[in-house]
């Protein structure tokens, strides 16, 4: 599992840094910043679907 | 004889006569049920509208709110509280920047104030409102114990908690709360609709005298970030300034206090949750995310910029056009047993903070003072109940919640 994160998309919401903060980080205006590069770790993937399945903007897909 | 009874509402305006032609958010029946008005509507006339207010639409699907929220060429954030009067400031700021501004003034505003509001700067903020939070269950048990287990959740205790902490955040007396939610009950309740005020006793005179004596007396809050300011040598001019500390204050208040209130009468009611949260405290995140969903508290508006067909109808430039995000956020087309509160739902993109750029910037901090607002209420009171369910009050206007939520504590922990 790939995640894929729209920088156009984000508008803020922090839902995924907070579900998912192994996996996202926030930058200081508040926009996420994507952690892993690649492969998602095995141990992760639920958070990750988590973080996809909770972005009001649908600014993060799972490939 | 009721004022009912003579086709009036309480306020004195026509009773609506159908909500799908004639809706009067203002009405004290949409505060009273409102969900169930939304509902209805989606089945039937998805787009409502109204001839009031100058002409207004209340789009109810998930799909069109989030397509005008996204929309910010057609439909303009100049004036975003719909009343019989269309106060356009002069753009592109508005009034209260960056709420009322529209690109691309909205980003430069923006800009300047989302550090101050992302989740890293709000996170110093926790202790201090479990403080205040922790202090207010104390006396809400004190005072139920004096009065046979009675309280008001959301007089003795949600109102206080945002009141607190955007006092605590702006620098000024937390005793200036009454005087906050006078301001915002004129401005977001009843538009428009109260009479002549005092210009000594309005806002923006509270407002200049609070500023000019951070100005006198520099301090390190809010206020003193946005005097610190400085854009190409300058500082932000004082009409910014002051627009941009109403804002805080009117769009920090009510709206938290609402989304607390709103979820106490809904464990109130359900205490196979409250149960089950107490239980398992780690899903507290997950059931702050589903209350906001389920009882959204907050309606925005926009002003149709240029002559646009939603859903069918065609908006003219200038009309007003509600954004009922709770509306969307109950749409069965956009989310599983959406008339459900599901405490643990895991799938869960709700739009209680807006959509597109202008998300409520203060998101991060009223998600943490939901969470700990439960999160106490929660280790002190693991069993309550409605005590009189008629003598509830929903608030009117864009901003929806319990405004009186009397309870009976059935179980505290000291």
């Amino acid at each position: 599992m790939r995640i894929a994160y729209d920088r156009e998309k984000c508008q803020g919401h922090n839902r995924c840094y907070l579900l998912a903060p192994e996996l996202f980080d926030v930058d200081d205006d508040g926009y996420a910043i994507l952690l892993v590069e690649g492969d998602v770790p095995a141990e992760l993937e639920t958070k990750a679907r988590l973080s996809a399945d909770n972005c009001p903007e649908y600014a993060i897909t799972l490939e | 004889m009721t004022d009912t009874d003579l086709g009036r509402s309480a306020s004195g305006r026509p009773v609506p006569s159908d909500w799908a032609t004639d809706f009067d958010h203002t009405d004290d029946a949409y505060g009273a049920a409102a969900p169930e008005i939304w509902d209805d509507l989606r089945d039937r006339c998805p787009v409502a509208h109204t001839d009031r207010f100058g002409g207004a639409w209340l789009p109810t699907r998930h799909a069109d709110v989030s397509a005008i929220a996204h929309d910010t060429t057609r439909f303009s954030s100049q004036s975003v509280v719909v009343s019989d009067f269309k106060p356009l400031a002069p753009a592109p700021a508005g009034f209260a920047p960056p709420i009322t501004s529209d690109p691309p003034f909205h980003e430069f505003a923006r800009r300047l104030l989302l550090p101050a509001f992302s989740p890293k700067a709000i996170a110093p903020l926790e202790p201090i409102t479990r403080k205040l939070c922790a202090d207010l269950v104390d006396e809400v048990i004190v005072r139920a114990g004096a009065h046979g287990g009675l309280a008001d959740a959301a007089i003795d205790y949600a109102q206080h908690i945002p009141v607190g902490v955007i006092a605590h955040m702006l620098g000024v007396p937390a005793s200036d709360g009454d005087r906050f939610r006078l301001f915002i009950h004129r401005i977001l309740e009843k538009p428009g609709q109260g009479g002549p005020v005092d210009a000594e006793d309005t806002m923006i005179h509270y407002l200049d005298r609070i500023i000019e004596e951070h100005r006198a007396e520099p301090r390190d809050d809010l206020i003193g970030f946005l005097l610190d300011i400085d854009v190409d040598g300058k500082g932000l001019d004082d009409d910014h300034i002051i627009g941009t500390v109403a804002l805080l204050l009117i769009a920090g208040i009510d709206t938290t206090w609402s989304a607390i209130g709103a979820s106490l009468w809904h464990l109130a009611q359900h205490p196979e949750d409250h149960r089950r949260l107490v239980a398992e405290p780690d899903l507290v995140p997950f059931a702050v995310e589903e209350m906001l969903r389920a009882y959204a508290p907050v309606t925005m508006a926009r002003i149709v910029a240029e002559d646009v067909e939603v859903g069918g109808c065609p908006m003219d430039k200038g009309d007003w056009v509600l954004l009922p995000f709770p509306a969307a956020n109950r749409d069965p087309e956009f989310f599983d047993r959406a008339d459900e509160v599901v405490i643990d739902r895991e799938r869960n993109r709700h739009a209680a903070f807006g959509l597109g750029i202008h998300r409520c910037l203060g998101s991060n901090l009223a998600r943490m003072e939901l969470r700990v607002a439960l999160e106490e209420w929660l280790r002190r009171v693991p069993d309550f109940e409605l005590s009189d369910p008629a003598a509830v009050r929903w608030s009117t206007g864009q901003v929806r919640g319990p405004r009186t939520l009397p309870v009976r504590l059935l179980e505290t922990v000291s």
